[in-house]
């Protein structure tokens, strides 16, 4: 299974590859994160990251994102092999990501926190220009924010969300990865991050989104990469899957705690349509 | 604002309709309340001490407030003043360096060592001794980065260290004079600023401030951002102007302004606009505020350390040059006793926090001027360094709990 996505050619598109990865390993002390993990990203292509908590997706992104080194395996970006040593290099090299935990300064305001790491004039901050900026990306993402001048302890958890996917953006990347991006977000912000994903997608970019949310997974994603314990447990093209066998997947076995409960509440149905 | 305005009319920043628009002298004091109230104290807690000090020092003995006592107190504050910016900076990272006492005296020894003994020319002892503080922040970093030593371990070790280098230096003589007529000496104790050259360094100031303040407001109404009114800028502006004036006024009722405070508080703006206006001083909040979201943004976090390592060592040695330079010697005892004390207190007490990624430059100016009205105080009032000691303890308690009690203030209100 964890050969499938060998055999799955892009019809009608380049397989110009962003990233390849090849046998990725990563222990923590006794317990292996990430056994041999292989994954592919395309040059305009989404990449779902499904798995069960403890699946190793947050591991894997991190590694993606130079917060991990891996202890073995190889990176390939844009056909050359790289080797992620820290966060600085992975965003130079073009690949942002969007932590689960955001990794946003508490004691510093919306607009130092977008452009933290990549400031207008170094020698004298460009104040205006940056808040400029800051406006534009964040109405283009419909952000509710309602002052830039205000630190980030002061946002919402979908707000610092919206503002730690425009920092994202800020760098031109050529991928992203989205850990978990619509979790904590409105219904509004949840399509507006999706519309992004398919924009960014026509621009040719990478993205791999980390997502529990089938339906998220199913509007946006081509592909779905499954994990299991830290091991790639199949790939699947998401026009020709059912959510079941991706649920299968994840929990490995097509009997599993989400099968039984759908059946028992079409049992439950049953009996209610016999006893009337 | 009626949110009926149109869009266009209202500044990109103010278009969100939750925000309460205010304006006005009565907006302005609404807002300034409300972000006490919020646990964003700012420099009030110290202005208020040093009302409350400076009144009852004054009721004690009249001396106090005489314009030659207070030219003193400002003479006293530099070296240690200057030592406590450096401390301002680690302090803002999150981390602290106990040393600074004895890496001001190391560095006090080292240039009345190469001045005196060795026949030096002066600005290359200078030279000598500020390289030796630079060296010691630099290995202080290697240490920190490389080892992961919590910084109070390692700088409590250098404490005893360059004190035991202090000692080493300055052999058994023990204490080194420096002539009377070398430049270092008459900085520290007779340059003062010529009454007229002072209201022209007033107006310099105030022209500055304004200009600065114009050209940013005219920038933000070009790009369609609020700016501060042009009116609410002048009174600003005269208001400093006012107050500059009386002060360099007052003092130059009495000797006048020192060269060695003009100095501080030049050290004092120059550190204000890098940490407020700067690549760099972003990061050192960055990272004093959450070091793994700096570390992920592509902060260089180590690059940072060892920036401010070298910063606070540095300026320690700047301190010891001028405090040096006030005592006209080099002694054993230079740096030791509650120089270190000091130097921290003053940054907590001018409001910059322990637990990181709070505070300014200004703290440590406004912060040694409390602790040095105390000093000179109790001087006055011929009580000797016991009730010293015990009165600062006190203040630097009140100053701590008041950042532990404000800190947990904007967590409640949403300012972290």
């Amino acid at each position: 299974m964890t050969t499938a996505h060998a055999k799955l050619p892009a019809p009608g598109r380049t397989s110009e590859n962003v990233l390849a990865l090849r046998g990725i390993s990563k222990n923590f002390g006794a317990v292996a994160a990430l056994t041999d993990v292989e994954l592919r990203v395309d040059v305009g292509e989404v990449v779902a990251i499904v798995g069960d908590n403890g699946a190793g997706k947050s591991t894997l992104a991190k590694v993606l994102s130079g917060v991990y080194l891996p202890d073995t395996g190889s990176i390939e970006f844009a056909g050359a092999p790289v080797t992620l040593a820290n966060p600085q290099f992975a965003l130079n090299l073009g690949i942002a990501t969007v932590f689960q935990d955001l990794a946003l300064c508490d004691n510093l305001d919306v607009v130092k926190n977008l452009f933290l790491g990549n400031e207008l004039g170094p020698f004298r901050l460009d104040e205006v220009a940056m808040e400029v900026k800051s406006w534009e990306l964040l109405r283009q993402l419909s952000a509710k924010i309602p002052s830039v001048r205000i630190p980030i302890a002061s946002l919402s958890g979908g707000q610092r969300q919206t503002v730690a996917i425009a920092r994202s953006l800020l760098r031109d990347p050529k991928l992203i990865i989205l850990d978990e991006p619509t979790a904590a977000l409105g219904v509004a912000q949840t399509a507006e991050v999706l519309n992004l994903v398919e924009r960014l997608r026509e621009n040719g970019l990478g993205v791999i989104m980390i997502s529990h949310n089938m339906e998220d997974v199913r509007a946006v994603a081509d592909r779905v990469v499954v994990l299991r314990l830290g091991k790639n447990n199949g790939t699947f093209r998401v026009s020709d899957v059912s959510n079941e066998d991706i649920i299968a997947a994840i929990t490995g076995a097509s009997d599993n705690a989400v099968t039984r409960r759908a059946a028992k509440a079409s049992d439950a149905m049953k009996q209610n349509e016999d006893e009337q | 604002m009626s949110p009926e305005l149109n869009d266009a009319s209202v500044a990109t920043d103010l278009q969100d309709e939750r925000l309460r628009q205010r304006q006005g002298i009565r907006g302005f004091i609404e807002v300034a309340l409300e972000r006490i109230r919020g646990g964003d104290l700012g420099v009030l807690p110290v202005v208020l001490g040093l009302v409350i000090i400076w009144t009852i020092f004054q009721s004690l003995n009249s001396y106090f407030l005489s314009s030659a006592n207070l030219v003193n107190l400002l003479m006293e504050c530099s070296a240690v003043g200057v030592i406590s910016l450096g401390i301002v900076c680690l302090l803002l990272v999150g981390e602290i360096d106990l040393s600074v006492g004895s890496v001001s005296g190391f560095s006090a020894a080292v240039i009345a060592v190469a001045f005196v003994k060795h026949d030096w020319p002066l600005p290359l002892a200078i030279i000598c001794a500020i390289a030796t503080g630079v060296l010691i922040g630099y290995i202080y970093s290697l240490i920190f980065n490389r080892f992961g030593v919590p910084s109070f371990v390692i700088t409590l070790a250098g404490l005893l260290g360059f004190q035991g280098l202090q000692l080493f230096t300055l052999g058994h003589s023990g204490t080194i004079n420096l002539p009377f007529d070398s430049i270092l000496v008459k900085f520290g104790q007779l340059w003062f600023v010529p009454p007229a050259l002072s209201y022209g360094l007033v107006a310099l100031a105030v022209l500055g401030f304004l200009a600065a303040r114009m050209s940013r407001a005219r920038a933000r109404k070009a790009a369609g951002l609020s700016a501060t009114s042009r009116q609410s800028l002048l009174i600003q502006a005269a208001g400093l102007a006012l107050l500059l004036l009386f002060a360099s006024w007052y003092l130059n009722q009495g000797r006048g302004v020192g060269w060695m405070f003009v100095l501080f508080v030049a050290l004092v703006l120059i550190l204000n606009y890098a940490l407020t206006r700067t690549k760099w001083g972003l990061s050192v909040y960055a990272v004093g505020g959450n070091e793994e979201a700096a570390r992920r943004a592509g902060v260089n976090v180590s690059k940072v350390y060892v920036s401010v390592f070298i910063l606070c060592s540095t300026l320690a040695a700047v301190g010891g040059l001028l405090a040096a330079g006030r005592l006209a010697a080099a002694a054993q005892s230079s740096g030791a006793g509650d120089v270190n004390l000091n130097a921290i207190a003053a940054a907590v007490i001018g409001g910059t926090s322990l637990f990181g990624g709070r505070g300014s430059a200004f703290a440590a100016l406004l912060g040694i001027i409390v602790i040095q009205s105390i000093s000179s105080g109790l001087t006055l009032l011929n009580l000797d360094s016991s009730y010293r000691f015990m009165v600062t303890c006190v203040v630097l308690l009140l100053a701590v709990m008041l950042d532990s009690i404000s800190r947990r203030s904007r967590t409640a209100h949403g300012r972290a």
